[in-house]
């Protein structure tokens, strides 16, 4: 009886202080078992409901379409690193921007932060796409896309990048210039090592996000992969193949970078 | 050290005076700063520290005035050690770092040398084994002595105490001042603010009393402590007495 709860059942301490991932203090037998189980159920609810509507999957038509699929993986790609780098940069401007002494650029970057923050993608979207594709000039949509997503999630790193700086403990700022350290010194010794340390996790984190949200993109017909997976479920109807393979796409990409960003965060823990 | 100050005060922006105007001037060998809570001791000392900047005042050291502009106090804090209550060492380096970093970068050693002097003084108060530690990993009082060996690293000419000891358990706050007193021996100069009256007597050769923002009193610890001349000081003195074995 004890050795079957053993197997289903994460005892307290270990529950306490480990993410799920963290298999050290689990059983790996029971991880297995459980992983299964979890499997089995997911397999079988797709497949009931499929039954119920009488589709029944086949994936060979993916095979004569593999270069757009491949083609719109990597606009997906390269859309999100390009967003990744320069939504970095817009957050870090406007992070610091909002503890700025300059009142107008104090309201400036916190009124940006509020407005993209508080509106729906997808609205943006459409309103940056006339801004920048129409008013701006853009005609590229890729650069478009690039930008638009870049501001999306430019807020969201200002928080993540605003909240680590304001858990900064005054004590090590002190103890910084207790040792004679200069405000560059500091900035290179104290601040950013200790900033990375708590930043690095989540970021890691939003880049699963960008990676996510390129998706709308496909709105402003930048042809990335859920765009080419779209146009390829209208000539043919297999609706369901094409939008299960979609997800597994997108997983190949967020399931690592979310590990990471687990062990990131795991890793820190200890540090900071 | 000479440590010399004239009509320095301290008031925060909401109004609140901490320091009222006072005068000091001695030879500063051994000094522990008592006094109740909230007196302003640990703001007078982050003032003689150059960490703050006092409302009025001047501040001389060794005869030199301490000029209140951020290049010339950097300068200046070179040649102090400052030891906080908690907290002082940075977290995300280990033991070693945290002694070796600001000897490289702030008093030019070179790499080797740096890390030498660290395992030096780490190696003095027992803690060689420990060297790879984060703070965290540390007990509190191996935390203050590492924070101890990082104020002195650099030979200050004046090491600045924060009651190094009021965060720890009994046994760890030995072993801090044990260490300190060893310090004393080797000719270190210091000023501790310190709840320890026992060490404040035997340890410090002179004695402050400061309460309610005011320097009340000041001279040899034998003669503060066995006849403290105002009223407060007696009050404070008694009242520490009252849970004494
Ligand atoms: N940055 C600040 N702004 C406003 N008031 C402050 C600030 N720092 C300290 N104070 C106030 O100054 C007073 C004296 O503080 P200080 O820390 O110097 O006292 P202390 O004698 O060291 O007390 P303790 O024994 O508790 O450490 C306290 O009442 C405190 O609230
Ligand atoms: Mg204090």
């Amino acid at each position: 009886m004890k050795r079957l709860k053993q197997l289903f059942w994460i005892s307290e301490d270990s529950r306490r202080n480990a993410p799920l991932t963290s298999k050290k203090k689990i059983n790996r037998f029971a991880a297995l078992l459980n992983l299964l189980l979890v499997t089995a159920l997911w397999v079988a609810l797709f497949w009931f409901s499929l039954r119920a509507i009488h589709v029944q999957l086949d994936f060979a038509f993916l095979g004569q379409f593999r270069i757009r699929i491949w083609d719109g993986f990597l606009v997906t790609l390269g859309l999100s690193v390009c967003s990744l780098i320069l939504s970095l940069i817009i957050g870090i401007l406007s992070a610091a921007g909002q503890s700025s002494p300059l009142l107008f650029i104090r309201f400036f970057c916190s009124v940006y932060v509020k407005f993209i923050r508080g509106t729906p993608l997808i609205m943006q979207i459409y309103l940056f796409f006339y801004i920048v594709g129409t008013a701006w000039g853009v005609n590229n949509r890729f650069v478009a896309g690039v930008l638009i997503l870049s501001i999306f999630e430019g807020a969201y790193i200002a928080e993540i990048i605003r909240g680590s700086l304001l858990s900064l403990d005054e004590s090590q700022l002190e103890a910084a210039r207790s040792v004679g350290f200069t405000r560059r010194q500091t900035w290179r010794f104290v601040i950013l090592p200790q900033m990375i340390a708590r930043t690095l996790p989540a970021l890691t984190g939003q880049f699963a996000s960008i990676i996510k949200d390129s998706s709308l993109l496909s709105i402003i017909a930048v042809i990335e992969l859920t765009q080419a997976m779209r146009e390829i479920s209208a000539v043919n109807f297999r609706l369901f193949e094409c939008y299960l393979f979609l997800g597994i796409l997108y997983l190949c990409l967020t399931l690592p970078i979310s590990l990471i960003s687990e062990r990131l965060e795991r890793r820190f823990q200890y540090e900071s | 050290m000479k440590v010399e100050f004239q009509n320095l005060s301290k008031q925060y922006e909401s109004g609140r005076i901490i320091l009222k105007p006072m005068d000091f001037a001695d030879d500063v060998h051994t000094l522990a700063v008592i006094g109740p809570s909230g007196g302003g001791k640990s703001t007078l000392l982050r003032i003689i520290g150059g960490l703050i900047a006092p409302t009025t005042g001047k501040l001389w050291v060794n005869s030199e005035e301490i000029e209140q502009n951020e290049s010339s106090l950097q300068q200046y804090r070179r040649k102090i050690g400052f030891v906080f209550q908690q907290g002082g060492l940075f977290r995300h380096m280990n033991a070693h770092d945290n002694i070796a970093v600001p000897l490289e970068q702030v008093h030019g050693f070179s790499r080797t040398e740096a890390s030498g002097r660290a395992m030096e003084l780490l190696e003095r108060f027992g803690l060689k084994d420990d060297w790879k530690k984060k703070p965290a990993a540390l007990s509190g009082g191996q935390q203050q002595r590492v924070a101890i060996a990082r104020a002195i690293a650099a030979k200050p000419g004046l090491l600045l105490l924060d009651e190094p000891t009021s965060a720890l358990d009994p046994e760890y706050t030995t072993e801090v001042l044990d260490v300190i007193q060893e310090l004393k021996e080797d000719g270190l100069h210091f000023i501790i603010v310190t709840h320890e009256m026992g060490f404040a007597r035997h340890a410090c050769d002179k004695a402050a009393f400061l309460c309610e923002g005011s320097l009340m009193e000041y001279g040899e610890s034998a003669q503060l402590f066995g006849q403290p001349e105002t009223e407060q000081l007696q009050r404070f003195l008694g009242k520490l007495l009252e849970w004494n074995l």
